[in-house]
């Protein structure tokens, strides 16, 4: 009985989680304008979308784009800046590291709409036109601590000696940075990367007070917008799947990458324990 | 003498971090082909005296000279010498034989004569069959051997070695003590090796720079510094010592432990206190008791393998160990001798307490920060320059550190036979040297006190 409980539980539990997006993905193949009325089966809404077409015209593939540019220019720059503040921070010494890991949590959990209109108070105080450039900024002001948060571990588990001994056989820093340290942060410098992409793309508040007036649209303002119009438009529905399956199909891609490391780093504790045996038997 | 015989010279070399001295006035000349071991227990300056000569440190006065040219301004990368790291630091992205490569690709060597000189290199290390494999599947002797061939390779002037072998167990230790002394005499190259182990730098060393606290006590052969310490800490710290208080009572002439004794050393003066070293095994210990000299009572005799590890009180109450081939009974009643030749009779460094202060007022001097209680000596004023001192045996240590006037640290114990000879850090960092008969264990918190008949108060005039 206990069990069957137990067993009820996690089912509802994933149904009330997946059932709106299964929702969306079943009727993104039907043509009807509101959701709910299935009216046969139809990829109209996904040609519809990949022609630019639509009741939302061009103006919903640009979002699109706008949103996918901006993702990918504040993700890889957050990564650059991350990765060299993580770098920085971890050199620091008792309380000024503290008190820097401390600096570099707020903005996590500062709530968005905050970060959002503080962001737009100092662009309207510096002057600045605020657009697509506002946006990047804003977008990598808020990533850049997630990447340090994800290089740290790396840095931490790294050989203290390492970037020293690079030095000591004839690497010059930067040389010591490329061939070695870069290897070692690069599986923290990519979770991060994803890590801020993801957040990029998830935005609404940030984006929403810093895209300015020039009738920039990212997804989630382009959606926020067309909502407050009136219904939604029916081409969301076929895009809502797409990125849900995108982010289904990274999200199998880091978990198998996980795995892999896992079983190769217990192979290679295998294959020592293998040779030290053969060794301490046989040659030595 | 030529300066091409030495390969490095290090001259009046000083470091600190955070204000706090690390090195201090540091001179150490090294010839071509030498194998020097840099020996000290942790924390005493080793480990960054070698990091500066390898350029991850720069020091804050003094000069290292490579082959006679100053290197201070050479980074690390141009240097003509290799690391070989305490925990290894190897690349875990790469495997075998490209962390040996490393360094020769970065040279630009032509490929051929990197995978010839690679493949060398790995058989001088036996590890021919590992070259494909990752790093992280190797044991630690195997991981210590690549990061050796891995600095080796690059055929460097001077190989620099921060205690290689501390992390492997013993058996494996002694295994690459005897395997680097042979690739150092293959190679030929200069050697400087850092280790807190003093068996390990006696079986590899050519010479060894005893350190401690920042200073370079002695300097010589596995031999000297062995036979001839020049204080009471390179007897302690090398080897077993009996550490004693004595007088030197003419040339060869030395009273210790209630006796006379004769001794080979000369020049030290009529009636000057000194410190004697003996080695425990130069106690000879006499069946027939009328060529014995002393005698004792045997409390304790424990088999250590090869010998037997004895500890006798003597009649005049000393404490001294013995090490014997013969098994001795506890109880048993025992003649001694020694030999003038094993008595290692060295000059005192100091023989009380001695400072250079202020009196605070007439009846007060300041000691380590704080107001101690003196007599009044005539003519003698608040605020004069006055030298303080007082005898070791003056200093009263207390349980708690609030229980004295000033706080502090027990740092070095040394063991005298019948009592113990601290050295203790006050709370503002002076060293103070107390005798006393209770024991006391390294790191413990301490409150000083001293009587204020004890202080003897001497006007400075300077």
């Amino acid at each position: 009985m206990k069990r069957f409980f137990a067993q009820a539980y996690i089912w509802v539990l994933l149904i009330l989680l997946y059932s709106p997006l299964i929702l969306i993905a079943v009727f993104s193949f039907t043509e009807s304008k509101v959701l709910g009325s299935w009216t046969g089966f139809s990829t109209r809404l996904y040609e519809n979308l990949f022609a630019g077409g639509g009741s939302g015209s061009g103006s919903l593939l640009s979002a699109i784009e706008n949103t996918l540019l901006i993702a990918l220019v504040a993700s890889v720059v957050s990564m650059i800046l991350g990765t060299i503040a993580a770098i920085g921070i971890f050199n620091l010494k008792g309380r000024k590291k503290q008190a820097m890991t401390f600096l570099n949590s707020i903005p996590m959990i500062n709530p968005d709409v905050i970060t959002g209109v503080s962001l737009f108070l100092l662009f309207v105080f510096l002057h600045f036109t605020q657009g697509y450039v506002s946006v990047i900024l804003a977008h990598i002001t808020f990533c850049t601590p997630y990447v340090v948060l994800s290089v740290m571990p790396k840095l931490s588990q790294m050989n203290p000696n390492i970037y020293e001994a690079a030095l000591d056989l004839g690497a010059t820093p930067s040389q010591a940075l490329r061939k070695v340290l870069i290897p070692q942060l690069r599986p923290g410098m990519v979770s991060g990367l994803i890590l801020a992409f993801t957040m990029s793309l998830d935005d609404f508040a940030v984006t929403f007070f810093t895209r300015g007036t020039i009738g920039l649209d990212t997804l989630s303002t382009y959606i926020y917008t067309d909502a407050r119009k009136g219904g939604l438009t029916p081409e969301l529905r076929p895009l809502m799947t797409l990125i849900f399956l995108l982010v289904l199909i990274l999200l199998l891609v880091i978990n198998i990458r996980q795995v892999k490391a896992k079983k190769k780093a217990e192979k290679n504790e295998k294959v020592r324990r293998y040779f030290n045996s053969r060794a301490y038997s046989g040659r030595l | 003498m030529a300066a091409s015989e030495y390969i490095i010279e290090i001259q009046n070399l000083c470091k600190s971090f955070d204000g706090i001295k690390v090195l201090e006035d540091i001179n150490l000349k090294i010839r071509k082909g030498e194998f020097v071991t840099l020996l000290g227990p942790s924390g005493c300056g080793k480990t960054t005296l070698l990091r500066q000569i390898a350029g991850f440190i720069a020091p804050d006065s003094g000069t290292i000279l490579m082959d006679g040219k100053d290197i201070s301004g050479i980074p690390p990368y141009k240097r003509p010498l290799n690391t070989v790291f305490q925990r290894y630091a190897l690349f875990p992205h790469l495997d075998v034989y490209e962390n040996i490569a490393f360094g020769l690709k970065l040279a630009g060597v032509p490929r051929a004569e990197i995978d010839k000189r690679v493949k060398k290199m790995l058989k001088l290390v036996s590890m021919s069959d590992y070259e494909d494999r990752a790093v992280d599947s190797l044991s630690g002797g195997q991981q210590q051997r690549v990061a050796i061939a891995r600095a080796l390779v690059n055929q460097p002037k001077v190989l620099l070695l921060d205690e290689p072998l501390a992390a492997l167990d013993l058996k494996m230790r002694k295994d690459m003590q005897i395997e680097l002394k042979e690739m150092h005499r293959k190679l030929g190259i200069t050697f400087i090796y850092v280790t807190h182990d003093q068996e390990e730098a006696m079986t590899l060393s050519d010479t060894i720079a005893v350190f401690n606290e920042g200073r370079i006590l002695q300097i010589g052969t596995p031999t000297d510094v062995y036979n001839e310490p020049q204080n009471a800490f390179v007897a302690d710290f090398i080897g077993e010592s009996n550490i004693l208080d004595g007088r030197m009572i003419c040339d060869r002439k030395v009273e210790f432990i209630g006796n006379e004794f004769e001794c080979v050393d000369e020049g030290f003066g009529e009636n000057v206190l000194v410190d004697v070293v003996m080695r425990p095994e130069d106690i000879e210990i006499r069946r027939d008791q009328s060529k014995a000299v002393f005698f004792g009572t045997v409390t304790s005799c424990t088999f250590k393998g090869v010998f037997n590890q004895i500890f006798v009180n003597t009649d005049e109450g000393y404490e001294l160990m013995i090490q014997n081939y013969r098994k001795y009974e506890v109880g048993e009643r025992v003649g001694m001798m020694i030999q003038p030749g094993n008595i290692q009779v060295m000059r005192k460094e100091r023989i009380c307490n001695s400072f250079d202060t202020y009196m605070v007022d007439e009846t007060h001097v300041e000691l380590f920060g704080e107001s101690f209680e003196c007599s009044p000596v005539a003519g003698i004023s608040a605020g004069d320059a006055v030298t303080a001192e007082f005898s070791f045996r003056a200093v009263d240590l207390q349980d708690h550190q609030e229980d004295g006037v000033v706080g502090a640290e027990v740092h070095f114990i040394l063991y005298k036979g019948n009592h113990y000879h601290l050295t203790v850090v006050a709370d503002d960092g002076t060293h103070v040297y107390v005798d006393t008969d209770d024991i006391w264990d390294k790191g413990d918190l301490v409150g000083i006190n001293i009587k204020a008949k004890d202080i003897k108060i001497r006007k400075r005039n300077d």
